[in-house]
């Protein structure tokens, strides 16, 4: 198992899931490295924009990744100047892409995701772009460099898991990128399952910032996320699959 | 005009007095409120319509317990919904309408709550409007700092912590002109990372203006949703023209700004239909411009300079709180500011329920900071206060608080881009 790892931008990753940046606290941060063992933390650029004491970036801790995100961009010349100011402030070239021109759903906008991605790309950053899951989005963000795709599985902070399944387990099929499933993963078990279809990672914050027990959450999404993973590699059993599972019930006439 | 509303005018000149009671007494006196003056941008927008005429429908009795227990159940609340947990008889669910308000609070916010502090630059003001301290009419300290006070001003507020500030003037386009709030918009920016303005409503190309000064959100309060009850409270000056106060978000954002707050001023007119309008032009703005950064306040009449017996009527804690959980529920997205006109005590609780934004280390008067936090005092340089505050509360105390009941206290999210 220990030759699975992820890779993003040429580094490899042995934890497939990764803090989104939705609700931050110290306490949230120090769970999902310590007990989810997360290697990847989204940081929202415009939340780190202070000088609070309890600045995230100083909770960071050594040798986990920061994925800054251009969160509070409304079009792909924003997300560029949000990612350039990143890169700035010493986040490095990880960049997650995050265009909304809608403040009551907050749903990515994929055309201007798609334009941001080949503008970042061009600048050498490694482009990870939250979109919709739309096939014809996914090959234009692969055609435009980007390093994965990050669909939503429903929308950000309602915990409904995974709507939008149907249409993520199309790319999982059709694109050659890491499926990196973000938003709208309410519990662990949903996490897991998301794994099992092949996503390559999954994103969560609202499931464990809003958790009675902080420690205890982020420790059962590091469990389902791990889970998921083997049994995808494991390959699903019959009993999983669909239909039933009679001996040749139709092609028993045929000789050799 | 109602008596609670008379103030002492013995200063005034006799003109000025004589003319101040014809207003008070005569509406004939005064002018159309719902006329544009010359100077004024009209738009071609239906939402004031469509507002009107929807507060105008709502009859808050007719709803019944009933109706509110569907609202209740209802994953989404519908305008029907909104209109019976602001009724009557939605007050016997105060608590099962906070637990689901809190709910979707912690859905779209977790548990952070928003720091923010206003400074008064100016306290002059040409409108008539009864209710308010500032009025033209009131015996007060007027003040319009010059940029260096209001640097030193920014300046204390700054060594406090605070990162985000809401610049205030009264509504005199003579004394606190554009260039002159731009400015201070330029300064607000070397001192602080998040600058919203609560002035006079203007034309889009002076709020475009204002946001290439760094400004990004703009507060207009409404007043009252009642045209006609409007007309009785504001007497005169620009701000009696209703429509284009109305207009003002609408204009803000068509200038580029990133979000805006509406209000109505409980406490004036009926504040069901009043908190109502509000909600509704709210969720109609946001459907017209997406992906503008919407928030609601909820002040309530407060006592104000030579006049104490100014209150916010029928609107008690109890009322207020049933506003903001109705206005959480059909607007889970949108911020929601509670001042310091509330008590410490009530703000502590509806931080746990709806609101995700309060003021901290307030004062509503003008050049006054370095007195309140410092203790330097120099009386002489100083404006009065627009209002009371009741909670007094400095950035230090409302952080330690709010960290002490387990929420999360955010000085910026928020980028100029």
């Amino acid at each position: 198992m220990n030759n699975d790892m992820l890779m993003l931008g040429g580094k490899a990753f042995s934890s497939r899931f990764i803090l989104g940046s939705g609700k931050y606290s110290p306490a949230l941060i120090t769970a999902a490295v310590q007990d989810a063992g997360a290697e990847i933390i989204t940081l929202a650029v415009r939340r780190a924009n202070t000088a609070q004491e309890e600045s995230i970036l100083a909770h960071i801790p050594e040798g986990v990744t920061l994925l800054p995100n251009t969160s509070g961009a409304r079009n792909a010349e924003e997300a560029v100047r949000i990612a350039k100011l990143a890169r700035a402030l010493g986040c490095g070239d990880f960049i997650k892409v995050e265009i909304m021109q809608d403040s009551k759903y907050l749903l990515p906008d994929n055309r201007e995701t798609i334009r941001a991605t080949e503008m970042l790309a061009d600048e050498g950053f490694v482009v990870l772009p939250y979109m919709f899951p739309d096939l014809y989005a996914a090959r234009d963000l692969v055609k435009a460099g980007a390093a994965a795709v990050m669909p939503l599985g429903a929308p950000i902070g309602s915990n409904q898991g995974l709507a939008a399944k149907a249409f993520i387990q199309i790319l999982i099929d059709e694109i050659d990128l890491p499926v990196i499933v973000d938003a709208g993963i309410g519990k662990p078990s949903q996490a897991c399952e998301a794994m099992e279809m092949g996503a390559a990672a999954v994103m969560a914050n609202t499931a464990l910032a809003t958790a009675g027990n902080l420690p205890l959450m982020a420790a059962a999404f590091g469990k389902a996320v791990a889970a998921g993973r083997e049994a995808y590699l494991a390959g699903l059993g019959r009993v999983l699959v669909r239909g039933a599972a009679a001996s040749d019930p139709l092609t028993g006439f045929l000789r050799d | 005009m109602e008596e609670r509303f008379l103030t002492d005018d013995s200063h005034l000149s006799p003109e000025a007095r004589a003319k101040k009671h014809r207003l008070e007494q005569d509406p004939g006196s005064r002018t159309d409120h719902m006329a544009y003056t010359e100077d004024m941008e009209q738009l071609d927008s239906d939402l004031q319509q469509q507002v009107l005429s929807a507060m105008r429908a709502y009859h808050p009795e007719a709803y019944t317990a009933a109706d509110v227990r569907r609202a209740l159940e209802h994953d989404t609340c519908t305008v029907e919904d909104l209109k019976a947990l602001l009724s009557p008889a939605a007050e016997p669910f105060a608590e099962q309408m906070a637990q689901r308000a809190s709910q979707e609070t912690a859905k779209h916010f977790g548990n952070t709550v928003y720091l923010f502090t206003p400074l008064y630059i100016a306290n002059y003001c040409e409108n008539y409007c009864v209710y308010c301290g500032f009025n033209c009419y009131n015996d007060i300290r007027r003040q319009r700092l010059t940029a260096e006070q209001i640097e030193r001003e920014m300046e204390v507020i700054a060594r406090s912590g605070m990162e985000e500030i809401l610049l205030l003037t009264g509504e005199s386009r003579a004394q606190s002109d554009l260039q002159y709030i731009g400015e201070a918009c330029k300064l607000a920016r070397k001192y602080f990372r998040m600058v919203g303005i609560e002035v006079y409503p203007m034309n889009t190309e002076d709020y475009r203006y204002l946001h290439q000064c760094g400004v990004d959100y703009v507060t207009v309060f409404q007043e009252t949703y009642d045209p006609d009850r409007y007309e009785q409270l504001h007497l005169a000056g620009h701000k009696r023209v209703f429509p284009y106060r109305f207009d003002a978000q609408e204009r803000a954002l068509r200038a580029g700004m990133r979000g805006v707050a509406c209000s109505a001023l409980l406490g004036l007119s009926d504040f069901r239909k009043d908190a109502f309008a509000t909600a509704l032009h709210a969720c109609l703005l946001q459907k017209k411009f997406p992906h503008a950064e919407i928030s609601l306040s909820c002040p309530r009449l407060r006592p104000i300079i030579h006049n104490e017996k100014i209150h916010p009527l029928d609107v008690h804690e109890k009322q207020l709180c049933q506003v903001l959980c109705a206005y959480r529920l059909f607007l889970p997205f949108v911020g929601i500011t509670v001042s310091s006109r509330e008590s410490e005590r009530f703000r502590n609780g509806i931080v746990k329920i709806a609101a995700t934004k309060v003021s901290a280390g307030v004062s509503t008067g003008v050049g006054d900071h370095e007195s309140k936090y410092e203790g330097k005092t120099d009386a002489t340089a100083e404006g009065d206060a627009q209002f009371e505050i009741d909670d007094g509360r400095s950035l230090g105390a409302m952080y330690a608080d709010l960290s002490a009941e387990g929420l999360q206290p955010v000085l910026n999210d928020y980028l100029y881009v």
